[in-house]
């Protein structure tokens, strides 16, 4: 069976996986935001816990995807088999490029620009907000954009674990070696993973003060 | 003149190494004081222990009769104009938002802002139709200074903290600026302290001049006595102008 027949005998099914699919990037994303653009931040405030904390996100990303999945389903209340422990695996792959990007983006602000800010009487969280963050965007948005794509192609894997997403057609295809099948779950999964990078990059261009 | 700056045995160390030794110096409403000396004499230190981006090891710094210590630091520094050699514009934020800034955080009505932030283009020689709508990275180096100063002068502060704020800018352009920059203070009356390297431009500058070495004060007083002085470090210095 062809590609683009069987695409078009399971479009309904193949509609719900992708919008699975979305959910499960959108939601992993906006909590690896939650959590890495502050942890970000705290590390510029104590230059004590960079080395720890941004080798502790090295090390989960270099396990193994489907290993991490794996690891997570015995641990309680987290883990389990569906959506949920997904999420969590692809958060904590998020991790990594928004606490780094975070942290160089508010670190590489012209500390005279800081000296400035605090000189002229903005509170700390002015500074925050109307320097740091601000000239950091870009950096950050980069960051952004590397989870979101990384989530895209790793989201895949969550199939594995019963969460869902485009992965289910990708997995059934290897089991019944149909690579029409493989491609239903491949292609969606990969044009979303393009669109998601030209439109974060549009933003971050658009960020940009320095253009 | 009451002592609107007063140093009171002001001491600034890290980790045990002397920045600043015990400095005693007091600044009266309207002067013009340079603090003189080469780089790492603790004239820097001495600035940034005025508005509190550093606070003394021991002794104090009084503003206006209070220890930096007391003030609420945010209020103190509002009302502190601070121009710096690297000057920090903000890069992401145009000529008009720039010297705006403290009037905004200070919630001045829009239209003031405009106001203000015109008025004050105009008095460092910068058109607002021209300049209004720039980035810091379309001025020049000189251009870019001049938008320091309207922004220190914002809000109207009192007290004028300058950093060597035309060390980056060529030769010819930074006379320019002196001249200008003395006029300007000499007819808004502000309390400047104004620290530099240059003899040139602290006699240029000052109505009165204090001289720090390692972090001690050698010399202080007004331009003629700084003139006269038999102090042989200052007789030093005399001869390079």
């Amino acid at each position: 069976m062809s590609f683009f027949r069987y695409v078009l005998l399971n479009r309904a099914e193949l509609l719900t996986s992708t919008v699975e699919h979305i959910g499960l990037v959108a939601v992993s994303s906006g909590l690896a935001i939650l959590i890495g653009v502050p942890a970000g931040i705290l590390l510029t405030r104590n230059p004590r816990l960079r080395a720890p904390v941004l080798g502790l996100a090295n090390v989960v990303q270099t396990i193994p995807s489907l290993a991490l999945f794996g690891f997570l389903i015995p641990i309680p209340f987290i883990g389990g088999i569906g959506a949920r422990t997904a999420i969590i695996a692809l958060v904590l792959y998020g991790m990594l490029p928004l606490i780094r990007n975070t942290y160089t983006g508010i670190a590489s602000v012209d500390p005279a620009v800081r000296e400035a800010a605090r000189g002229m009487g903005m509170t700390d969280a002015q500074v925050l907000w109307i320097v740091e963050l601000r000239l950091a965007a870009p950096v950050i948005l980069a960051g952004i954009r590397i989870a979101v794509v990384l989530g895209v192609g790793i989201g895949t894997i969550a199939a594995a674990i019963g969460g869902g997403g485009l992965g289910e057609f990708i997995f059934r295809g290897v089991a019944m070696v149909n690579s029409a099948v493989i491609l239903a779950g491949a292609v969606p999964a990969a044009l979303l993973a393009l669109i998601a990078d030209g439109g974060l990059h549009l933003l971050e261009r658009r960020l940009d003060w320095r253009r | 003149m009451p002592d609107l700056i007063q140093f009171r045995e002001a001491a600034y160390r890290v980790n045990g190494r002397v920045l600043l030794g015990p400095l005693s110096l007091s600044v009266c409403q309207g002067d013009r004081v340079v603090l003189l000396g080469k780089s790492g004499a603790g004239k820097t230190t001495a600035l940034r222990l005025i508005n509190a981006l550093l606070l003394p090891s021991t002794g104090e710094v009084l503003v206006s009769g209070r220890s930096t210590r007391d003030w609420d630091r945010v209020r103190l520094r509002r009302s502190i104009g601070y121009v710096i050699q690297e000057i920090g514009l903000f890069p992401h934020l145009s000529v008009e938002r720039n010297v705006g800034l403290v009037p905004r955080l200070e919630r001045w009505p829009a239209a003031r802002v405009r106001e203000r932030v015109a008025e004050l283009l105009r008095l460092v020689g910068l058109p607002p139709g021209d300049f209004a709508r720039r980035l810091p990275h379309e001025l020049s180096g000189g251009q870019r200074q001049r938008v320091g100063v309207a922004r220190a002068l914002a809000a109207d502060p009192p007290i004028l903290l300058c950093d060597e704020p035309f060390g980056a800018v060529d030769p010819l352009a930074r006379q320019e600026l002196q001249v200008e920059f003395k006029t300007l203070a000499e007819r808004l009356g502000k309390t400047i302290v104004f620290v530099t390297h240059d003899v040139r431009e602290a006699v240029a500058l000052a109505s009165r001049i204090a001289l720090l070495d390692q972090g001690r004060l050698v010399f202080a007083g007004t331009v003629e006595e700084f003139n006269l002085t038999p102090d042989p470090q200052v007789t030093a210095l005399r001869g390079l102008l």
